[in-house]
């Protein structure tokens, strides 16, 4: 499909965007103002966006627009609006995660990810969208109402990071930030038909993003094309003194050279099951087929323990959100709920605030945790969880990357499976278990069904071959030449 | 049937870092309410830990001056529970690997009995704030200054048997903690706690009693006091026939006695789990040596040594090994070059019984030791008698000032000089003619009289040492 002329070029991608600002043909502003014009008109549809503070970014826009008068025309991200995910701290804006129970919060500081995103010339464009504390794969679970998938509006955007995924698949940004704790970028970057890069534990900090699944928990990028998801990886890429588990190299950085040729792709049998849906199965084979014309081989393999992984991924996401959320208990921020004493006073607060989701993972963590069943859940859940690092170490002893569908199923219509958890979870089964091992992993566009639903793949790597992953990502982008520009309006309205 | 007490103390001491054990904010003592905390003290959304190496220094410290063994790898663990003063929801712990374990402490049970009482495990914590419920107050308020200040947790094994020796432990531990520079371990202002695990059993029994914590022991005073109360109530109990209820129970000290906090049916389940934000912590054999090395002289082997090499008396010894100033400044004396036993003279004779008479505080002493030994090498000298050093030291320790100084404004120093003594000695001649004559007839003791009035007339600054050539040799003409 050719690019509708209604948007100006640069907006097919982020790179665009910088070359255009830094030459001065564009000005931040009207690159702002652009961005700012679609959400106006179509955000209402999709619901993509918590908070928009349209003064503010033309404020950040026209210091931009100063500065580069002044000739300062440094900045990776010179002049591009990026939507950040509202489980991330940014200063002058709210972050809610979702949830009433930070309705209104401010907080006090930057993630390390937003304060690298300001240093690099980038704008902060507003917060999206997530399921509450991103315990969800549809955005259906949000305190704020749900997102929808800007390629047909009665099919949900994926989750939790929907809200990114639909804003830059609906032409709201060219850039997104998501979090990504079981497949939270990469799940609705497939459904969404965008780029979402998981990078491997420890690449990118997580001071300042609101811990879900401390173990687990990435900030990850999301992008129209390859291209421009690296450039955002390297911006917020990198060692952080403030996370204790950030490490320095992390990332690996691009790799150069023809990425495809030689290159070992194995193939797991378990990807291939019979849940798969057909179309999604058709799109996966055809990049299968494109990376051994281009001179890849695949290599069929078997990882037998990705049956476990769904159960091992609850067990210890459970846990340790049963304790991450314990300390909003409407002493120091927040809205609180009025009790007559202490304990009443935290029942009302997160009795009446948190969502059923949230109540439930809070309930299944706290039992898990729970003297006399920490043994039999808990701590069988990290062996079961070393297990699946180990049989993806052997994994990558025979193949460079794992390629496979994102998902098992395009986007799925709105309330499907809201009143369902357990099928709910099994969005997760090819996503969840790349976070239990640490491992990077990213999703790319790979196709569309014939009613117009993306398709996405996904590549696996062992730690550290993020570039790597990126680098394979954008030879079989080119290979598959589909077209990657936003959408100009959102579908089936 | 007789009884005895089976005693545990678990004593939190705080370590003496500048800044807190995750976040840099000021951790020492005091400051208005909540003005020593930052986004990760209040456990704002998002924020992360990140360990303070001091802190970790100082409890490995800990743990080698007790003669623990300390972990090359360690991890931290949350223990959750919800209170408001608590910001996370969990306070960060060690749970099942504590840093140290196995030590122990030496303490004199009386003059000259020494126990050695087990530590069970030694591991770092962090602080909680402090919840206030002031009176005419419908709410309650919140402090975080102290939230996530650095402790360490000292658990004792039960091994102890009488009040008396667990004061005397705590003591010792105090005392321990003081010299190797981990903590002020000040009872007052919170940087040493202590709760008592206390049991009772038929004397020669071999099994434990059932055993009741006792919390809000908050001084040592009431180490003993709380510790009385708590076995005779459970010896009382096992008169009637009744059962112990293993609970914990508070401490009051307007009333001297303990009242129930919890039973143990309501325990708290802590879902310890290893904390997922602190990865394990490669702490080092290398960096446990070098702080081995690096670890001050324990106080035990001081006391042994100020007898031994310097050959002090016990008393002697442990007045000077009571507090660490005391040792260091008495070190520092001795290290000016003064004899040992002169040094201790002079720092009990007048510094302490100064600072005694005062209620001084030797860590704000305004006399230096280098100052001390050249006032002592000016009396050696000759330049001050043994009383105007004394006055001079006084005013010293008083107000300050260097010795020198000090004795030309007190108009102390000695006269010397033969030529302006001369007439002095002259006149008392001329005036004493009676004791002269003794003198001059045999009487050998009538030379000290007439010392004594010269001094006299001197008002005590003549060198007795030239007065008295001057006088032999003037009565010899």
């Amino acid at each position: 499909m050719p690019a509708t002329p209604t948007s100006p070029a640069w907006t097919r991608s982020a790179r665009a965007i910088v070359a255009a600002v830094r030459s001065g043909s564009v000005r931040a502003r009207a690159v702002a103002d652009h961005y700012l014009a679609r959400i106006e008109r179509d955000d209402p549809l999709v619901h993509a966006f918590l908070h928009v503070d349209p003064a503010a970014v033309r404020a950040q826009a026209d210091a931009l627009d100063a500065r580069i008068a002044r000739g300062e025309t440094a900045g990776a991200l010179l002049g591009v609006p990026v939507a950040v995910k509202d489980n991330l701290c940014a200063v002058g804006s709210p972050t809610t995660c979702a949830s009433k129970i930070l309705e209104g919060y401010r907080p006090p500081y930057d993630a390390t990810v937003v304060e690298r995103l300001r240093a690099a010339g980038a704008i902060v464009l507003g917060k999206t969208n997530l399921d509450e504390f991103a315990m969800g794969a549809s955005t259906e679970n949000s305190g704020f109402g749900a997102t929808r998938n800007p390629h047909d509006l009665k099919r949900v955007p994926g989750g939790s990071s929907g809200g990114s995924a639909a804003a830059v698949a609906a032409g709201f940004a060219p850039l997104a930030l998501g979090s990504d704790t079981g497949g939270s970028v990469r799940q609705p970057a497939a459904l969404c038909g965008v780029v979402g890069l998981r990078p491997t534990y420890g690449a990118v900090s997580r001071y300042g993003l609101v811990a879900f699944a401390s173990s687990l928990d990435q900030v990850g990028p999301l992008a129209l094309n390859v291209d421009d998801c690296t450039l955002l990886m390297e911006v917020i890429g990198g060692h952080d003194p403030r996370d204790s588990t950030s490490r320095a190299g992390a990332f690996g950085g691009p790799t150069a050279g023809d990425a495809l040729a030689g290159l070992r792709i194995g193939i797991p049998a378990e990807y291939r099951s019979d849940a798969l849906d057909p179309q999604v199965r058709a799109a996966v084979a055809r990049v299968e087929q494109l990376a051994v014309a281009a001179g890849a081989r695949l290599v069929p393999l078997e990882l037998p323990l990705t049956q476990y992984a769904i159960p091992t991924y609850y067990l210890v996401v459970t846990s340790e959100a049963s304790s991450n959320l314990a300390r909003f208990d409407g002493v120091r921020y927040g809205p609180r709920g009025e009790g007559s004493d202490l304990s009443g006073m935290y029942g009302a607060t997160r009795g009446g605030r948190f969502g059923d989701e949230v109540k439930r993972r809070i309930m299944l963590g706290t039992y898990a945790l729970s003297a006399g069943y920490f043994d039999a859940y808990y701590k069988k859940a990290l062996q079961v969880r070393e297990c699946i690092g180990r049989e993806f170490a052997a994994a990558f002893a025979q193949c460079d990357v794992l390629l496979g569908p994102t998902t098992p199923t395009p986007a799925f219509p709105l309330g499907e499976k809201s009143d369902d958890p357990v099928q709910m979870y099994l969005c997760d089964v090819f996503t969840a278990p790349a976070p239990l091992a640490g491992l990077p992993a990213l999703s790319f566009p790979c196709g569309k069904t014939p009613t117009g639903l993306p398709i996405g793949a996904q590549l696996q790597g062992p730690c550290g071959s993020d570039g790597r992953l990126l680098a394979i990502a954008r030879a079989l982008e080119r290979q598959l030449a589909l077209d990657l520009s936003p959408l100009e309006a959102p579908r089936g309205a | 049937m007789e009884l005895e007490p089976v005693i545990g103390l678990e004593v939190h001491c705080q370590l003496a870092t500048r800044s807190k054990l995750f976040c840099r904010c000021e951790a020492g003592f005091g400051g208005l309410p909540n003005s020593r905390i930052c986004p990760i003290c209040t456990a704002q959304p998002g924020t992360l830990p990140v360990l303070n190496e001091q802190a970790l220094e100082l409890a490995i410290k800990a743990g080698l001056a007790l003669s623990c063994q300390v972990r090359t790898q360690m991890k931290f663990d949350r223990k959750n529970y919800f209170y408001p003063d608590l910001p996370k929801g969990y306070q960060i712990s060690q749970f099942d690997e504590p840093l140290c374990e196995w030590g122990e402490v030496a303490f004199e049970v009386e003059k000259g009995v020494t126990k050695v009482a087990k530590i069970r495990r030694i591991h770092m914590e962090e602080d909680a704030g402090k919840a206030l419920h002031p009176d005419g107050l419908a709410s309650s308020l919140v402090d975080l200054n102290r939230a996530g200040v650095p402790l360490v947790e000292i658990v004792g094994q039960p091994d102890l048997a009488s009040p008396a020796e667990a004061s005397a432990y705590l003591q010792a531990l105090r005392r321990t903690l003081r010299f190797a520079g981990i903590s002020d371990c000040d009872m007052e202002k919170g940087s040493l706690r202590c709760d008592a695990n206390v049991s009772v059993r038929p004397k020669g029994q071999k099994e434990f009693g059932t055993k009741v914590e006792v919390k809000n022991i908050n001084s040592f005073k009431n180490v003993e006091r709380a510790l009385q109360f708590e076995i005779a109530r459970q010896g009382e109990l096992v008169a009637r026939g009744e059962k112990i209820v293993q609970e914990t129970r508070s401490f009051r000290d307007t009333e001297g006695t303990t009242v129930s906090m919890r039973k143990k049916e309501n325990a708290d389940d802590y879902r310890y789990f290893p904390d997922p934000d602190l990865p394990l912590f490669d702490v080092g054999a290398p960096r446990i040596e070098r702080l081995r090395a690096a670890l001050p002289e324990h106080w035990l082997a001081k006391r042994k040594r100020y007898q031994e090499q310097w050959g002090l008396s016990d008393y002697d010894a442990r007045v000077l090994t009571e507090e660490p100033a005391t040792a260091r400044f008495f070190e520092g004396v001795v290290a000016a070059g003064l004899a040992p036993k002169v040094a201790a003279n002079w720092i009990q004779g007048e510094v302490l019984a100064f600072l005694g008479e005062t209620k001084g505080d030797i860590e704000e002493l305004k006399t230096t030791s280098a100052q001390l030994r050249a006032l002592i090498a000016m009396e050696e000298g000759n330049e001050l008698s043994h009383q105007a050093a004394k006055k001079v030291l006084r005013r010293m320790l008083e107000s300050g000032g260097e010795p020198r100084a000090t004795a030309e404004a007190l108009d102390l120093l000695q006269i010397r000089d033969s030529g302006a003594l001369a007439a002095t000695v002259d006149a008392v001649l001329a005036q004493e003619t009676k004791v002269v004559a003794d003198y001059r007839g045999g009487k050998e003791t009538a030379l000290n009289a007439l010392l004594g009035r010269v001094m006299k007339a001197t008002k005590g600054k003549g060198d007795p040492n030239v007065i008295k050539e001057l006088l032999i040799a003037k009565l010899k003409a």
